[in-house]
C-alpha cells in the first residue's frame, strides 16, 4: 500500500507534528516502504489465534486505595517550561 | 593502557577489599580515560564530580566494612535512565536540559550496591536504531577499527555509548536498554558481552519508555560473570511497575560453571537466513561444536514464523512508540516551542524536538493505531506475535537453551545502511524475536571476521531462566578465549 502526501499529511496531525511540504514529500516514500514491509504479516494465518498484549505469565497486583505518593509540588513542576503558583502554564485554551 | 582500567569487574573487587587500590583511584583512571577519547562521543553527559564524591563515601565504608556487592565499581548508565539531579535527555533534542527529580529503580539498586556513576551513556535517539546515528548529541563511534582501515565504524543501537565505552575501557560496566536487540547487537558489534534479562526481570519504573511491552534494562561488561553481578543488583520486584515479576532473584554468578553435561543446545533452523556472511555461519558451527566438547546434546528446532519477526517488530514497537511519545508536548517538561496558539505549540515543539527516525516511527504507530487500520495492522501484529512467542515455547519442550548469531554482519561503517531504512532494520534480524516473546538473550564475543572485527554468539533461554543463558555463555566465554581489545583503548 502506498501512502499519499495527504495521507501522511493527516498522519502527522492526528501525532501532532508540524511537517512542512517538503517533509511531507519526503516522508511518503519512506512510511509506504515500512507499510509495504509490514503487509507480509497478511500472509499468515491468524485467524484461530488470540492478540498476545503482554508476555509475562503474571497477573496485575493490587494494593490499598490510599494515597502513598505526593506533596511534591515543586519537583513536577521543576522542569516546566513555564510555571506560575503551583501550576504548569500553557497558551490561551479557552477564550 | 592503565592497569585499572583493564580490571574486570570482578578483579577491581578483589582489588578494593585487598585495598590493592581505592574507589577513587579506579575512579580517577576511569575520568582520565574518558579524557582521552572523549572523541567516541560514549558520554552525553560526564560526572567526574560526582563520581568522585560517591567513590569517597564508598572507600569510607569499605573501611568501615559496610561494602555493598558493586561498591566502588565506577559504571557508564545508558541516558534512558532517569537519575536524580543529573540530566536525563534519550538521546533526544526534547528532552535537553531535562534534570529529574527522582531515581529509576534500576539505578537506585545499584547505588544501594555501592556503584558509582561516570555519567549518561549515548544512545539512539528515544533508543530507535541499530548504529548510534540517530542521536541529537552526534554519533557514538566503534574502538574497533577494520584491519587495514581507518574508516569510524558504528558501535550499533540502540546502546551505543554504553558498548562502546566498556569496550574502550571507558567504565567497567553499564547499564543498556533493550527492546529488539539494543543490548546484544551494540555487544557484539564492540567485542563485549551484555545480557538482556527476561521482560519483568528489572523493573521499568524510571526508564524513559520506547515500547513498554519489549522494553528491557540489561547490562554490558567485559566478562560473563561482570554481567551476572551486574544484573544481580538490578533485578528485583518493584511495586512501581506492574510488569516487573515478583519472583525471587536467582544466584546469577553461581550458574556459571561451565558445566553442560545432560544438557539440549537447540539450533533454529530458520536462522539460517539467506546471504549470511560464511563467517558467520562458520562461527556458529564452531559454537556448536564448543557445546558438544562441554558435554551438550545438540538438536536442530523450528521456530517457523521467524520470518514475520522483523515485521510484528516494526508494527507494535511503533505503535507503543507513538503512545508513549505523546507525552512529550511542551507542557510539562522538555522543549517548548514559544506559540500563541495551543496546537501550534504542541505541533511545532514536537517538529523541533524529534528527529526523522523517531518522527518516522511515531508516523508508523500512529498511522496503524488509527482508525480503519487498528485491526489490520496492530491487531494482527499482536496476533503474529503470539504464534512467534508459542515456536519458542515449543522449541524449549526438546531444549534447554537456543544457541544463534547475533547480528548478520560485524560493526558496519558510518553512513553505511542509511539509505534504507528496512536495510538497517535487517541488523535486528536475530535479537528480534527473543524480545517479542520476551526471553532472555545474552551476546558473548566469540570470534573474527576477516577484517578482524568482532563477531558475537546469541545465548536465548526459556522466561526467567537467565541461569542457563549465563551458564551456555560461561562455557562460550571460556572456550572462545576471546581476549582481543579494540584499537582505540584507554
Amino acid at each position: 500500500m502506498s501512502l499519499d502526501k495527504e495521507t501522511v499529511a493527516k498522519v502527522a496531525t492526528l501525532a501532532r507534528i508540524r511537517m512542512n511540504d517538503e517533509e511531507l514529500e519526503r516522508m511518503a516514500p519512506q512510511l509506504s516502504k515500512i507499510i509495504g514491509f509490514v503487509e507480509q504479516l497478511g500472509e499468515v494465518d491468524t485467524d484461530q489465534v488470540e492478540p498476545l498484549a503482554n508476555v509475562v505469565d503474571i497477573t496485575l497486583a493490587l494494593r490499598d486505595d490510599e494515597v502513598n505518593d505526593g506533596a511534591c509540588v515543586d519537583k513536577v513542576l521543576a522542569n516546566a517550561p513555564e510555571s506560575t503558583q503551583g501550576f504548569f502554564v500553557v497558551p490561551k485554551v479557552v477564550e | 593502557m592503565s592497569a585499572l582500567t583493564n580490571l574486570t569487574i570482578e578483579e577491581a573487587l578483589k582489588g578494593l577489599e585487598k585495598k590493592d587500590f581505592t574507589a577513587v583511584e579506579l575512579t580517577q583512571a576511569h575520568i582520565d580515560a574518558m579524557e582521552k577519547h572523549k572523541a567516541l562521543n560514549a558520554y552525553i553527559t560526564e560526572t567526574p564530580d560526582l563520581a568522585l564524591e560517591q567513590a569517597k563515601v564508598s572507600d569510607e565504608r569499605r573501611a568501615a566494612g559496610n561494602a555493598g556487592n558493586l561498591d566502588g565499581i565506577p559504571l557508564g548508565i545508558k541516558d534512558l535512565f532517569c537519575t536524580d539531579g543529573v540530566q536525563t535527555t534519550a538521546a533526544s533534542h526534547i528532552l535537553e536540559g531535562f534534570v529529574p527529580r527522582y531515581e529509576s529503580t534500576v539505578t537506585a539498586n545499584l547505588f544501594k550496591d555501592g556503584a558509582v556513576m561516570l555519567g549518561k551513556m549515548n544512545l539512539d535517539e528515544f533508543a530507535m536504531g541499530s548504529s548510534n546515528t540517530t542521536s541529537y548529541f552526534g554519533n557514538v563511534i566503534n574502538p574497533w577499527k577494520r584491519e587495514g582501515d581507518d574508516s569510524d565504524l558504528v558501535p550499533g543501537g540502540s546502546s551505543g555509548g554504553s558498548a562502546s565505552a566498556v569496550s574502550a575501557r571507558l567504565c567497567m560496566g553499564a547499564t543498556g536498554t533493550d527492546t529488539g536487540g539494543s543490548i546484544r547487537q551494540p555487544a557484539a558489534f564492540c567485542g563485549i558481552s551484555g545480557i538482556k534479562p527476561t521482560y519483568g526481570r528489572c523493573s521499568r519504573w524510571g526508564t524513559v519508555a520506547f515500547a513498554s511491552s519489549l522494553d528491557q534494562a540489561g547490562t554490558f561488561a567485559r566478562s560473563v560473570t561482570d554481567n551476572a553481578l551486574l544484573l544481580q543488583s538490578m533485578a528485583g520486584y518493584d511495586p512501581k511497575d506492574s510488569t516487573s515479576a515478583n519472583k525471587e532473584v536467582p544466584d546469577f554468578v553461581a550458574a556459571i560453571d561451565g558445566n553442560l553435561k545432560g544438557k539440549t543446545i537447540g539450533i533454529p533452523k530458520e536462522y539460517r537466513v539467506d546471504g549470511m556472511p560464511a563467517e558467520i555461519e562458520k562461527l556458529w558451527q564452531q559454537g556448536i561444536e564448543w557445546m558438544k566438547a562441554e558435554g551438550a546434546n545438540i538438536v536442530e528446532v523450528s521456530l517457523p514464523h521467524t520470518h514475520y519477526a522483523l515485521a510484528t517488530y516494526y508494527v507494535i514497537a511503533p505503535a507503543e512508540a507513538s503512545s508513549n511519545l505523546a507525552r512529550y508536548d511542551g507542557v510539562r517538561y522538555g522543549h517548548r516551542a514559544d506559540k500563541e496558539d495551543l496546537k501550534d505549540m504542541y505541533e511545532i515543539s514536537r517538529a523541533e524536538g524529534f528527529g526523522d527516525e523517531v518522527k518516522r516511527r511515531i508516523m508508523i504507530g500512529t498511522y496503524a493505531l488509527s482508525s480503519g487500520y487498528y485491526d489490520a495492522y496492530y491487531i494482527k501484529a499482536q496476533k503474529v506475535r503470539r504464534l512467534i512467542s508459542d515456536d519458542f515455547l515449543n522449541a524449549f519442550k526438546t531444549c534447554d537453551a537456543l544457541l544463534t548469531p547475533t547480528a548478520p554482519s560485524a560493526a558496519f561503517a558510518l553512513g553505511e545502511n542509511e539509505d534504507d531504512p528496512i536495510k538497517m532494520y535487517l541488523n535486528d534480524v536475530f535479537t528480534v524475536p527473543a524480545s517479542l516473546a520476551g526471553l532472555p538473550g545474552m551476546s558473548v564475543p566469540a570470534g573474527k571476521d576477516s577484517k578482524g572485527l568482532p563477531l558475537g554468539l546469541q545465548i536465548i533461554g526459556r522466561p526467567w531462566d537467565e541461569e542457563m543463558v549465563f551458564k551456555v555463555a560461561g562455557v562460550i566465554e571460556n572456550l572462545a578465549q576471546f581476549d582481543d581489545v579494540p584499537q582505540l583503548i584507554a
